[in-house]
């Protein structure tokens, strides 16, 4: 804990919180933007070219609107929930390794050694945002959409956490930087062509690897309340589910917790299967400054792919009824992902290497 | 009555769920594609692009007052137009021409003729009607306005609109 430490962590906290701010303002664009792609539209254009300063004046129109708070409400919960919203989604990503070294400096923020309990632990504390958000409005669509919530997340944080022990059984560490560091050695999860990679245990052990991906993805969807499963805010059901009472700045720190989320969650996935800010045949951040920016690079656009991913599928699939989605959580994903870890342990117990 | 409505018996594949979202995916990201590489016909970019010189001679935009060849205002203040104007949107306020005019046949001219904008229905009666052939209706469509005072066209902004026009009714003409 000296001196350095602290002022390189300040300053890798500043600019990892300006990215994260600057990406969910055009996680937004670029939502309105793919959507419109999709549905064969022109998406927002007007705003600057191609409408790339659109962010900016959704900012100054929520900033300047009336926050209005309804004389109904439990007023200090009424405020609190919107920031219990949008911290969880930002502190995450202080566990997660978007670089390799930058003049020596690691590019994490917090490497600990429980990475990935870490993450579950905070990002489970979004659900409570939403909860007491729905709770405070005091108006029976806003606390539906947090009764859904709490049930959702209780249900979908099952399949979430037994998805990724199969990961941490091969890795033999829950630290997210030495889950970066197999994957260099290893090949990539999902495609590990690098290493070993003629060994056709290898092979056999990318099977359960890809269902657990699937897995977590999906329950990566529901955690960040994403679109097939986004039954705490249906527009059309609930008139906008637990954020109907929010207006003004309060209502932008509802998105921005959401968006934050789903960038964090894209960190993660990145993180878990996607190798990191590993690309094959690029060094890492000890053979010069110039690798480490191109690691940082790599990360950032593969998040972004995965973001592209989770609007994709946002503007291509329904919701699911209530019931399908509760079935679907407790009868389907989490026997899956309990079946995956035995299997992976067995493939690694007969595992020759 | 009850009506007992058979449910479709999925087979393994449909129940499978997964084949029909990939094929959802595919369906969505084809048209993302096409819209990035510009395959996709989409709307008009309409204040950049419009449709004007394909504006059909019959179209009918707002109404204008014309000049003739020799840069006089054709209307002769008849009011025939303030009579059959449906919404009552045209109000005339005539003048006299005074004798030693040159004119002087002509005897009356306007000396107001607003147009309520807001009232008007692009209907062409008081083009149909006019005797003078002083009134026409124009390709102009994009009427706007702050105030509902904007929106009423004055004898100056009817006659900018308008322009001149040449044409065969010339009742001051000498010879006629």
């Amino acid at each position: 804990m000296n001196f350095f430490f602290i002022i390189t962590s300040l300053i890798k906290i500043a600019i990892v919180l300006g990215v994260i701010l600057f990406m969910v303002s055009y996680a937004v664009y670029a939502e309105r933007r793919v959507s419109a792609f999709i549905q064969d539209r022109v998406g927002p254009n007007r705003v600057g070219p191609a409408g790339l300063l659109q962010p900016l004046a959704d900012m100054f129109k929520l900033l300047l609107k009336e926050d209005f708070t309804p004389r109904t409400t439990n007023t200090f919960y009424y405020w609190l929930a919107p920031c219990l919203a949008v911290m969880p989604a930002i502190i995450t990503i202080a566990v997660v390794p978007f670089g390799s070294t930058l003049f020596g400096i690691p590019m994490v923020i917090a490497d600990v050694n429980v990475g990935i309990f870490f993450v579950f632990a905070i990002s489970s504390l979004g659900v409570y945002g939403i909860v007491i958000g729905g709770w405070a409005s005091n108006s029976k669509y806003p606390f539906l959409g947090g009764i859904r919530s709490s049930a959702q997340m209780l249900s979908y944080e099952l399949s979430l956490g037994l998805a990724v022990i199969p990961v941490f059984l091969l890795v033999g560490s829950l630290r997210l930087t030495s889950v970066v560091q197999y994957q260099i050695e290893h090949g990539w999860f999902i495609a590990p062509f690098i290493g070993d990679w003629m060994n056709p245990w290898k092979w056999l052990l990318t099977i359960p690897m890809i269902i657990s991906f699937l897995v977590f993805m999906i329950a990566i969807f529901a955690e960040t309340n994403r679109l097939p499963f986004d039954l705490p805010e249906a527009e059309q059901e609930l008139a906008g589910g637990y954020n109907t009472e929010y207006s003004s700045m309060k209502f932008a720190l509802y998105f921005l917790g959401e968006y934050a989320a789903m960038i964090t969650g894209a960190a993660v996935v990145v993180t878990l299967f996607f190798g990191g800010w590993h690309f094959p045949g690029i060094p890492d951040g000890s053979h010069g400054w110039i690798f480490g920016l191109i690691n940082i690079a790599v990360f950032l656009a593969k998040v972004a792919v995965v973001i592209f991913l989770f609007m994709w599928v946002r503007w291509t699939l329904p919701r699911f009824r209530w019931d399908q989605l509760m079935r679907l959580g407790w009868l389907f994903f989490f026997e899956i992902a309990l079946v995956n870890i035995f299997l992976v342990a067995g493939i690694l117990a007969y595992m020759t290497p | 009555m009850t009506i007992t409505v058979p449910r479709p018996k999925l087979n393994w594949r449909e129940r499978l769920y997964l084949p029909a979202i990939a094929s959802g995916l595919a369906i969505t990201l084809k048209h993302f594609k096409n819209m990035l590489f510009g395959r996709t016909k989409v709307t008009m970019q309409y204040p950049e692009q419009k449709w004007d010189s394909h504006l059909p001679d019959y179209y009918r935009g707002a109404p204008a007052l014309v000049r003739d060849s020799g840069g006089r205002v054709r209307c002769v203040a008849c009011q025939l137009c303030e009579f059959i104007c449906p919404p009552r949107a045209i109000k005339i306020i005539p003048g006299e021409i005074p004798p030693s005019d040159r004119f002087a046949k002509v005897e009356k001219f306007p000396q107001e003729f607003d147009i309520d904008m807001i009232r008007c229905i692009y209907c062409g009666m008081c083009e149909e009607v006019c005797p003078e052939q002083a009134i026409f209706l124009r390709k102009d469509y994009a009427i706007t306005g702050f105030t509902r005072a904007d929106m009423v066209h004055h004898k100056e902004k009817l006659l900018e609109i308008g322009g001149v026009m040449h044409g065969v009714v010339l009742k001051w003409n000498e010879k006629k």
